[in-house]
């Protein structure tokens, strides 16, 4: 067929799109606590650095919408729910340390400094 | 003071009952009210099927709601898994009596970033008790947290907070836990949950499934220690309660016919007494199932229920074989008094034959129970472990009143030596014995024991005919007890014995009056001798008086002549 790719060109194609790709985040917290605020912060300083402009940040308090927690499978708090792009990835904690969440989220490769 | 202090303990017994059949009873009422209990156990032990059925029956029987929390198995599948149970959990959740929350993770969905808590999970459980009311809640298997969240410390903490968490909702729960190497649980929970442990346990004997549940723990209550067979079928679980056993059961002075009238007779007259227990022993072939069939016959003949638990033929072949010696009881399957339950011994262990067998009990209600050979059991227990399954089944057939009649196989002519040393447990105990003498096999029945009554002590001829079971005095003399054609044949030989007899006796008379006239004759001889000889000597007497006379005759006359002075 005339217009099969290779293997090459599909990745290279992903990785173009990887950076323009739209991120659509839900982050669940339990209550007003210094915790939940703090992983609110670093969430948001996060999107803001990494991901500007092509990220949807949502904020849910699970006291407030228990019956969210059960759709979304949400065990711990607070969690951050990365729903798009594929595949589901969920990070558990006030998110304070950022390298393994950027590593996971492929913003940045293991190992080495930030690009 | 003390008021307030007596209701405290009060409060703190008090139950919630399970409605699982036999498990109230061994805890007399259920798990303690308000608070956790952990049911752990291996894989495929029954542990989901205890939660489930806890909160089934809680609904049903109980207006219970309860939340069922599941870690491994999808809510539909649930569902799905618990309607061959008849258990329908779809029209439960739409009822509002039962919530389900399937709890998914993966572990590498998921990443740690720092501080968290399981305030999720409470939120959820708590939503789910608020929305539907809830009184019970399972969490099966919570420990599978353990597999997605690499921090056991936070984990452990968030465990222990969910338990005082659910005891301070006041809900009843259980937390069934997987069963360690050598501890209850794989994670130690059972560190959390102080106040009733519950194990079950599904092991292989001899190749030979056997589930058994344990109450490790109880606190503020006594509870029976043993190890309980349980049974799951298709009604749930089913746990035998050893509780009732005891000797406690009231003795009845009904008596019931054995359905042999000879037989009876033997027994005082009147049968056997009802809610003992009989045992009739026999080497092979020496009609023990037809005793049995008999004794099903006349309880269903009365109008009362028979249970008859056969673990060597099937049913049509019992029904088919005792046709041929005149037993018909195919009238009394079809109008229901008669149940035949026909399994193979190894089919189960010996404590799932106990379960299923007062299972059966419960469900049927019979009067009469009938089982055959209990012998065969031995196949799939000890001795020691007949002996105790069989005392307790005995046991609790005896707190309901049911007759039981159990045949017993004995190998050889020892027949006081039954296998497993049953006959204790028994109240009457007959046997039926082989005698063979010239060629011929015969059955000799006896009752070797029978309490509480005046039985006979004499051994009677077993004969079945085309129309039952005859018993006949058998032949006692000197030759020793006689049966069968040899019984006959003597019986025979001791009329011709007689009439030769009586011959005899004609003759010596005959012999004797001829006798008698001989000797009448010679005494008669004789006499006439005796008066010849009487008349001899008188002849000779005279004589001599004679010649005395002509003697002194002649003197005087010479002393004349010689003018003697």
């Amino acid at each position: 067929m005339p217009d099969k790719k290779t293997a090459t060109e599909l990745f290279e194609e992903a990785a173009t799109k990887s950076e323009s790709e739209k991120f659509i985040l839900s982050l669940f917290v339990a209550g007003m606590t210094p915790r939940s605020l703090r992983a609110i912060e670093n969430a948001r300083q996060l999107c803001e650095t990494y991901l500007k402009d092509r990220y949807e940040l949502e904020i849910i308090d699970i006291y407030q919408q228990p019956g969210l927690a059960k759709d979304a499978q949400v065990i711990a708090a607070p969690t951050l729910v990365k729903n798009l792009p594929p595949p589901l990835q969920r990070f558990i904690g006030d998110l304070s340390d950022p390298e393994p969440i950027l590593i996971r989220l492929a913003l940045k490769k293991e190992g080495k400094g930030a690009s | 003071m003390s008021g307030s202090r007596a209701s405290i303990l009060v409060k703190q017994l008090r139950k919630t009952a399970t409605g699982i059949a036999g498990f109230d009873e061994i805890t007399s009422g259920g798990l303690p009210q308000g608070r956790p209990t952990l049911v752990c156990g291996g894989p495929g032990s029954g542990k989901t099927l205890f939660g489930m059925e806890f909160l089934v029956r809680g609904a049903r029987e109980f207006d219970e709601p309860g939340v069922f929390m599941s870690f491994e198995e999808k809510d539909m599948d649930l569902v799905e898994n618990f309607s061959s149970l008849g258990f329908d959990l779809d029209d439960l959740v739409t009822r509002n009596k039962m919530a389900l929350d399937y709890v998914h993770f993966e572990r590498n969905e998921i990443l740690e970033t720092g501080e968290f808590d399981l305030e999720g999970l409470f939120v959820r459980l708590g939503y789910a008790i608020d929305t539907i009311g809830a009184r019970r809640v399972v969490l099966d298997t919570i420990e599978a947290l353990f597999s997605g969240f690499p921090n056991e410390g936070i984990l452990r903490a968030e465990i222990r907070r969910l338990f005082r968490w659910l005891k301070d909702r006041g809900v009843t729960a259980v937390i069934t836990c997987e069963q360690g190497r050598g501890t209850l649980t794989r994670h130690g929970l059972e560190e959390y949950v102080s106040d009733c442990v519950i194990l079950l346990d599904h092991r292989m004997i001899e190749q030979v499934a056997t589930r058994r549940l344990r109450i490790i723990k109880y606190r503020g209550t006594t509870h029976g220690t043993n190890e309980y067979p349980f049974l799951i079928d298709e009604g749930g679980l089913y746990v035998l309660p050893i509780t009732s056993l005891g000797l406690t059961h009231k003795a009845l002075t009904e008596r019931i016919s054995s359905g042999i009238p000879r037989l009876d007779t033997m027994l005082g007259g009147e049968g056997y007494y009802r809610g003992s227990s009989i045992l009739i022993t026999g080497t092979a072939g020496t009609g023990k199932t037809s005793l049995a069939a008999h004794f099903a016959s006349s309880a269903c003949l009365r109008g009362e229920r028979c249970l008859y638990l056969a673990f060597e033929e099937s049913e049509s072949q019992i029904v088919r074989n005792m046709r041929s010696i005149g037993v018909d009881l195919q009238p009394w399957l079809d109008n229901g008094l008669l149940h035949f339950h026909a399994t193979r011994p190894s089919f189960y262990g010996l404590e799932m034959h106990l379960v299923s067998m007062n299972k059966l009990v419960r469900d049927f209600k019979p009067s009469v129970v009938i089982m055959d050979p209990v012998s065969n059991m031995i196949s799939v227990g000890s001795a020691a472990e007949v002996k105790s399954a069989l005392m307790r089944f005995i046991d609790s057939l005896k707190m309901e009143g049911i007759t039981a009649l159990f045949t017993c196989l004995i190998s050889g002519q020892h027949q006081d030596l039954t296998d497993m040393g049953v006959s204790a447990l028994m109240d009457t105990w007959a046997t039926v014995q082989d005698i063979e003498i010239n060629g011929e096999r015969n059955r000799g029945l006896y009752v070797i024991k029978s309490r509480g009554m005046a039985h006979s002590n004499q051994v009677r001829e077993f004969v079945l005919s085309s129309d039952g079971v005859h018993l006949i005095d058998v032949y006692i003399g000197p030759g020793g007890v006689l049966t069968g054609a040899a019984r006959l044949a003597q019986e025979a030989k001791d009329r011709a014995n007689a009439k030769e007899r009586t011959e005899e006796i004609e003759r010596k008379k005959r012999e004797f009056a001829s006798r008698k006239l001989a000797v009448d004759a010679q005494v008669s001889g004789l006499l006439a001798e005796l008066s010849a000889q009487e008349a001899e000597l008188e002849k000779l007497a005279q004589q001599e008086a004679k010649r005395k006379a002509s003697a002194e005759r002649e003197l005087v006359e010479l002393a004349r002549q010689r003018h003697a002075d």
